[in-house]
């Protein structure tokens, strides 16, 4: 009996001395906003909190906003009315969006000269720190999850229709065929894509190096044109709409619509996300495997590496006129120092499928022994570098109002695929309505 | 017979009219302004910039097909909900209206759908006409039916329009049955005893008697296509394919929120509202003279 009060007496104790050593020392509050759903939400949240408990002098308070897109209106309309959150993270096609809204923005590079904090943009990889990068080579955001696509296939399905499970066919011919294999079999549904103009149009044109906008896909300025209606796209776009009519291809619907069809057992091939590896692999109740994203044989200096998709952090001033204090960006380089570190981003590259953004969490990773123990892990890593440096028609795309311009080729491709213009046509479409987005994104935006 | 109350006083009738009055300000008249204003500027997204364009953006919407084909869409988004939604529901009523065994139950269940969020709504029909995973789509995929509501526009205006009506019924049900029930029984029998079948008695008496609640809810039900079916666009097919479902309000969303155009959302919101409000004038005029209180 007697104890037990002597532990509730402590307990008390402790309680009334913790508030007291809080106010002591005040942590700054570092207000870090995201669009990650459960479960990769409640990871990233993690971070956060084992961040915090390294040290503490500073406290990053996370927040999820909805989806990315939700999470980019909430953190403008928070800027507009001067309370917009230290660090937001914005998905890839809102780089262009990013980079140029002047001083609503705090540069990663201007961060880390100001505030001394060691990290090594060096260390990034190649693609991850190029889309990331303004013209010159400074870093603007800090790479966070980034994935990129590749193939998934279902092993069973190959091994019916007479195909070898372990080889994925490297090019688009080889795909061609075995679709065709596939179906002879009688798979109702031999391919599907998600994402279908990250993965059909915008991956196309980086593998086999044709540049998807001028002025280096956007990175050198604003006065960018787009580059649809080229012959690749053209041959690509003709062949998933031959593919359809033959009942080769299915479309699946935008985003990641066409993504359940893969892991049902209704589509043997699906072009994905990696990071959509931790869903099929809970829910495939068959052997499947990953590949790298097919090519067109005979195209010269095909293929290349393929771009990112996923999200960065930007760190964002507080308003119009508000900037932050240097404490306040100390804590935001000391977080993303945190997040970077080779143990952590190892460990969330391999819990997560993203691919790890620095190369020492690659190598990290690698000699654990990771690969091994899960083949095809290393897919998306060694397809982004996959031929050399990158180019600039590989290094990413940086144009404004690119979610915009995303939905335009998708309805453009989507009236294609329902029968209602040539492929042609469809290029050319979006390539007007497109240019028309950059004009407008070019006149607003002038002068930040 | 109207009563009339009559203040001495000024300050009391404003002080009672105030709290009404600054929930219309705040919600309608300084966000109506807003957008007014908005629509004549030309801003990036973060409001770093801006520019004034005069009536340029209405310019660009009123010439911009893709917005003509949202409005083609809403006319027969609304003109398709509207009709199905009132006529199903006076359908339904007139039949629970009956002297039936477990009427409550049944009166019970068809109020339920209205109390469903339209998001949950959507989702609920999506599990059903999901062609891959739903019931109802893979069983017309069995019958031949090559249904697909991704690719195929025809098809994603049907399952937004079902989902909308089924929806809006509950709340066009509980109006028609009050209507049904507030007709006094010995008109009927009247009518009954001198020989009208009740095909007959439904058109000549009880269609017209139900007159005043089938105009309100027509009013209602256009809102609501026009505004309220966002949530269940949003979900079920996010105006698409290749925009067959796009309707007006969901273009102000995609324009204002996805593209971060806020000038043009502006000027198209402001357009909507020119619009709702001719339409509602012009029901109250020509309609109202047709109905018999």
């Amino acid at each position: 009996m007697r104890r037990r009060y002597l532990a509730a007496g402590a307990l008390a104790l402790a309680s009334l001395a913790a508030p007291f050593s809080a106010r002591a020392q005040q942590p700054v509050e570092i207000q870090f906003w995201h669009g990650l759903n459960q479960p990769l939400g409640g990871m990233l949240e993690q971070l956060a909190t084992d961040f915090n408990a390294t040290q503490n002098q500073y406290k990053v308070v996370p927040s999820f906003r909805g989806s990315y897109a939700e999470t980019v209106v909430s953190a403008i309309a928070a800027f507009r009315s001067n309370s917009a959150p230290h660090i937001v993270q914005m998905f890839e096609v809102g780089t262009g969006t990013m980079i140029n809204a002047g001083r609503a923005i705090k540069p990663l590079h201007e961060i880390i000269a100001e505030t001394g904090v060691a990290i090594d943009p060096k260390d990034f990889i190649g693609p991850v720190a190029g889309y990331y990068a303004a013209a010159d080579g400074r870093m603007m955001a800090m790479p966070f999850n980034s994935s990129t696509s590749i193939t998934y296939y279902n092993r069973d399905m190959f091994q019916r229709a007479g195909l070898d499970p372990n080889a994925f066919p490297a090019t688009w011919q080889g795909v061609e065929e075995a679709a065709r294999k596939l179906k002879a079999a009688g798979v109702a549904c031999p391919m599907t894509t998600s994402w279908p103009s990250w993965i059909m149009v915008e991956q196309v044109l980086a593998i086999h190096n044709v540049p998807l906008a001028s002025r280096s896909n956007g990175f050198e300025g604003l006065n960018t044109e787009l580059n649809l209606a080229n012959p690749i796209l053209t041959r690509h776009l003709t062949n998933l709409a031959n593919w359809q009519k033959e009942g080769l291809f299915r479309y699946g619907g935008r985003d990641t619509a066409a993504e359940a069809l893969f892991p049902t057992g209704e589509c043997a091939i699906s072009f994905m996300s990696s990071g959509s590896q931790a869903r099929v692999r809970r829910e495939a109740r068959f052997n499947w495997g990953v590949a790298m994203l097919p090519y067109y044989e005979g195209v010269a200096g095909a293929p290349r590496n393929s771009i990112i998709g996923g999200a960065a952090l930007w760190t964002m001033n507080r308003g119009p006129n508000g900037q932050r204090s240097r404490e306040e960006l100390r804590g935001v380089a000391e977080f993303f120092r945190y997040i970077s570190s080779p143990a952590v981003m190892a460990k969330w590259h391999q819990d997560t499928g993203y691919v790890p953004i620095t190369r020492s969490a690659y190598e990290a990773t690698k000699a654990a022994g990771y690969y091994q123990q899960n083949p095809g892990a290393d897919v998306p890593i060694e397809q982004m570098l996959r031929g050399g440096d990158p180019t600039p028609n590989t290094r990413g795309i940086r144009l404004g109002g690119f979610i915009e311009i995303r939905n335009i080729i998708q309805e453009e491709m989507e009236k294609t695929f329902q029968g209602q213009q040539t492929p042609e046509q469809a290029l050319q479409n979006a390539n007007t309505r497109g240019n028309q987005v950059l004009r407008n994104f070019e006149r607003t935006n002038r002068n930040n | 017979m109207q009563k009339k109350v009559i203040f001495r006083g000024r300050l009391l009738p404003i002080a009672l009219l105030a709290p009404q009055l600054a929930v219309t300000f705040v919600f309608f008249f300084w966000p109506a302004g807003q957008a007014i204003y908005q629509s004549l500027l030309r801003e990036d997204a973060f409001g770093l910039s801006r520019e004034f364009v005069g009536l340029e953006n209405f310019q660009e919407v009123l010439s911009d097909p893709t917005w003509l084909n949202a409005a083609l869409n809403t006319v027969v988004f609304s003109g398709c909900v509207a009709a199905l939604a009132l006529g199903l529901a006076l359908f339904l009523a007139v039949q629970a209206d009956k002297s039936l065994r477990g009427a409550t139950v049944y009166r019970s269940l068809l109020i339920w759908p209205y109390a469903v969020a339209p998001a949950v709504a959507a989702v609920l029909w999506l599990f059903l006409f999901q062609p891959e995973v739903g019931m109802i789509g893979r069983g017309l995929r069995a019958v031949g039916i090559p249904w697909d509501y991704r690719l195929n526009g025809t098809h994603a205006m049907v399952l937004v329009v079902i989902a909308a009506v089924w929806k809006q019924l509950a709340y066009n049900f509980i109006f028609f049955l009050a209507g049904l029930q507030s007709i006094p029984a010995s008109v009927l029998e009247a009518a009954a005893i001198d020989g009208a079948r009740p095909a007959r008695r439904f058109w000549t008496i009880i269609f017209p008697l139900l007159s005043p609640t089938t105009f309100f809810l027509l009013v209602v039900n256009l809102t609501y296509a026009f505004f309220e079916t966002f949530g269940i666009i949003h979900a079920l097919t996010n105006g698409g394919p290749a925009k067959a479902t796009e309707t007006l309000i969901y273009k102000v969303y995609v324009d204002g929120v996805e593209n971060l155009n806020l000038g043009q959302s502006a000027a198209q919101s402001v357009i909507l509202m020119i619009i709702v409000i001719a339409l509602t004038a012009i029901q109250f005029r020509a309609v109202e003279k047709k109905v018999h209180y």
